[in-house]
């Protein structure tokens, strides 16, 4: 069964190949494994690209093949990040504290730890006890399983919530984008739990490594990353071959007619709704570790158009084209506000592109969905001499989020 | 014998239009029955409540043996229980294959997980194609849906239809933009539905429902005008009124 999967889809098979080559060449070329030809802090941020390309993944199943504009995945993505974070802060804090105490001259009891735990957390916002939520931050099994459960468990309520009242289109995307703002302004209050507006931060310190440098585990969450994507990747692939691909097609192109054939299309949404949140949050569990810090800025609106705007430029409805579009615009996005590409000086004024990234990136967007509907991913058709159908200019089916004529394969 | 749809005294309102107006219409296990009407007698209507589409204000629909209320199902648990339905224009699944257009249509378990599991086997691949020789789109499997002509999308959607394997069948007006061959395969078709599981066409063009030579249920204003053979409802004045009359006009 496996070998005649790979064998009908040799995508797959070229993308595990591609993500297993540059895992290897960057470990060759990194600090702590090789030749030390890249710095520690680009080794990271290799690594969370591929996180970015795995939610990515995430967006492109449910919007792409399942035509479900949803904005709100990048804040199951940063919940994933939340849930690993509490385990991380709090395993490290405890460390501190430990030594700390040790100094005393009575054995310090599990209270005093716990205490000093709490305060040395949650001072910055001027409590002193571990908030309910941290019930399970002790124990990393525990917490790794919310990492699942949490955004699992939102985005069942959510989902059953909003698909069951066939909400669908716009107002769907309006309506999860209300459910990241809300989470975000929720987790800004001080007494959220989580640390208000400061969130949470030295998650780079893993708890138990603090004999390994920087520059190791650095390559290590690059190995986690690329085996994450990797596995996403097969996942997802197996997912949309089959006859469930085929149905949440339908259901992007004319969800009316999947029904009369007897699909419950509230149930198939609700179940790419909640499959894309843990994979997101899973993604988002190994990112924050290599990003060191998370807030609840990261759960703004705008980071969940930007995963929707690179599935757009990858090309939408194609697996290879999200990570494409991931990973060339995040990583494009981070030489531009980096400061490191050259301003432009026109006598009268300098484009800085810390100040026009923004602009040149909305413009592309415009661009691509104007120019080349199909995105990068497009390209690939162009080398196989595969055309778009002759529709004059139809969409492939009657629903907001059908497959539109330009973004089909004849 | 007992009906397979019993259709109790059922009324629809639509901002204060009747649509449907205390309609009561039955059909029996193995019956092929025409429902003709003038435009706005509540054909489509009536088909969207046998299907779950549209919820009526009153009355009762009740399906089988067992007497189940259909009211309380969703649209996709009535399709299930061996409802199908053909839509005016044909829609199909334009992106797909015509392979995945009939595979999605054959009777297996429709749940998430039962289709995350499900890979086509040898039998399942071979009823794909005799459904597609049976419409005659034997050499159009590997073809996109879109790519097929109007006539060839009806035949396809007939045979995700025949895939499902209802016990009842509501066809709209499936005659509508054929050439004469194309039609009178149809009918054969239908008439051969027929003897196995009840079929209801909904039709405009008499022609055809001479053709289909059953019984014929008139629409009118939402309620049963007159019910017989076609010879026996057109020779009733009132129908001649309202529907006959005015199409010669």
């Amino acid at each position: 069964m496996t070998r005649s999967f790979l064998a009908r889809n040799p995508s797959v098979l070229v993308f595990l190949s591609i993500l297993a080559l540059f895992t290897l060449g960057v470990t060759l070329l990194s600090e702590a494994y090789g030749t030390a030809l890249i710095s520690t802090s680009f080794i990271k941020t290799l690594g969370k690209t591929l996180c970015l390309c795995l939610a990515a993944l995430a967006m492109d199943l449910i919007w792409g093949y399942a035509g479900i504009l949803s904005l709100g995945h990048m804040a199951f993505f940063a919940i994933g990040g939340y849930m690993i974070g509490m385990w991380l802060m709090y395993a490290r804090t405890e460390e501190i504290v430990v030594a700390a105490l040790a100094n005393e001259p009575l054995p310090a009891t599990a209270q005093e730890i716990q205490n000093g735990i709490a305060g040395q957390i949650f001072g910055v916002v001027g409590a002193s006890e571990l908030p309910p939520v941290w019930l399970f931050a002790h124990s990393l099994p525990l917490q790794l399983l919310l990492v699942v459960m949490v955004p699992g468990l939102l985005a069942l309520v959510f989902g059953w919530l909003a698909f069951r009242s066939r909400v669908t289109g716009v107002y769907l995307s309006i309506l999860t984008q209300a459910m990241t703002l809300a989470l975000a302004l929720y987790l800004f209050q001080n007494d959220s739990g989580l640390r208000g507006n400061n969130g949470l931060s030295g998650l780079q310190n893993i708890p138990g490594l603090a004999g390994v440098s920087q520059a190791a585990v650095s390559v290590w969450f690059l190995w986690a990353s690329a085996a994450a994507l990797g596995f996403g990747y097969l996942l997802l692939a197996w997912v949309v071959s089959g006859k469930f691909g085929s149905v949440i097609r339908a259901i992007r192109d004319d969800e009316a007619r999947v029904r009369f054939l007897g699909y419950s299309v509230e149930g198939y949404k609700l179940f790419v709704f909640t499959l894309t949140a843990i994979i997101a949050a899973i993604a988002g569990a190994l990112y924050y570790p290599q990003a060191g810090i998370i807030n609840p800025a990261e759960l703004a609106p705008i980071a969940s158009i930007y995963l929707a705007v690179w599935v757009a430029i990858g090309g939408r409805g194609r697996l290879y084209g999200a990570v494409i579009g991931a990973a060339f615009v995040s990583l494009l996005s981070s030489w531009f506000t980096g400061g490191r590409a050259p301003s432009i000086p026109l006598g009268f004024y300098t484009i800085n592109w810390v100040d026009w990234w923004l602009v040149l990136l909305g413009l592309s967007f415009v661009a691509v969905t104007l120019f080349a509907p199909k995105g990068i991913g497009g390209l690939f058709d162009l080398v196989q001499g595969l055309r778009r159908p002759d529709r004059k200019g139809a969409a492939l089916g009657p629903d907001d989020g059908a497959l539109m004529e330009r973004e089909a394969q004849e | 014998m007992t009906a397979l749809l019993e259709v109790s005294g059922i009324s629809v309102t639509f901002d204060g239009f009747r649509a449907i107006n205390n309609l009561s219409f039955s059909i029996g296990p193995a019956e092929l029955r025409a429902i003709i009407g003038p435009n706005g007698a509540g054909k489509t209507t009536f088909m969207d409540i046998v299907t779950g589409k549209t919820r009526p204000d009153a009355g009762n629909v009740l399906w089988g043996e067992r007497s189940v209320s259909l009211l309380k199902l969703s649209e996709a648990q009535i399709a299930r229980i061996g409802i199908g339905r053909k839509f005016q224009r044909p829609t199909v699944f334009e992106d797909q294959s015509v392979t995945d257009n009939l595979i999605m249509a054959l009777r297996a378990p429709r749940s998430p997980w039962a289709v995350l599991g499900w890979r086509a086997r040898a039998p399942d691949l071979a009823r794909v194609a005799d459904l597609a020789a049976e419409v005659g789109l034997a050499d159009a499997l590997p073809r996109k849906a879109g790519e097929l002509s109007h006539g060839q999308k009806q035949w396809l959607e007939i045979g995700m239809l025949l895939a499902q394997e209802p016990q009842l069948l509501l066809v709209d007006e499936p005659a509508a933009g054929m050439t004469l061959a194309e039609r009178e395969h149809t009918t054969r078709l239908l008439v051969g539905l027929a003897k196995t599981r009840a079929v209801v066409v909904v039709e405009h063009d008499m022609e055809f429902v001479r053709r289909l030579n059953c019984k014929v249920t008139v629409l009118h204003e939402g309620a049963v005008l007159a019910e017989g053979s076609l010879d026996h409802v057109t020779r009733d004045q009132r129908v001649i009124d309202v529907y006959l009359g005015r199409s010669e006009r």
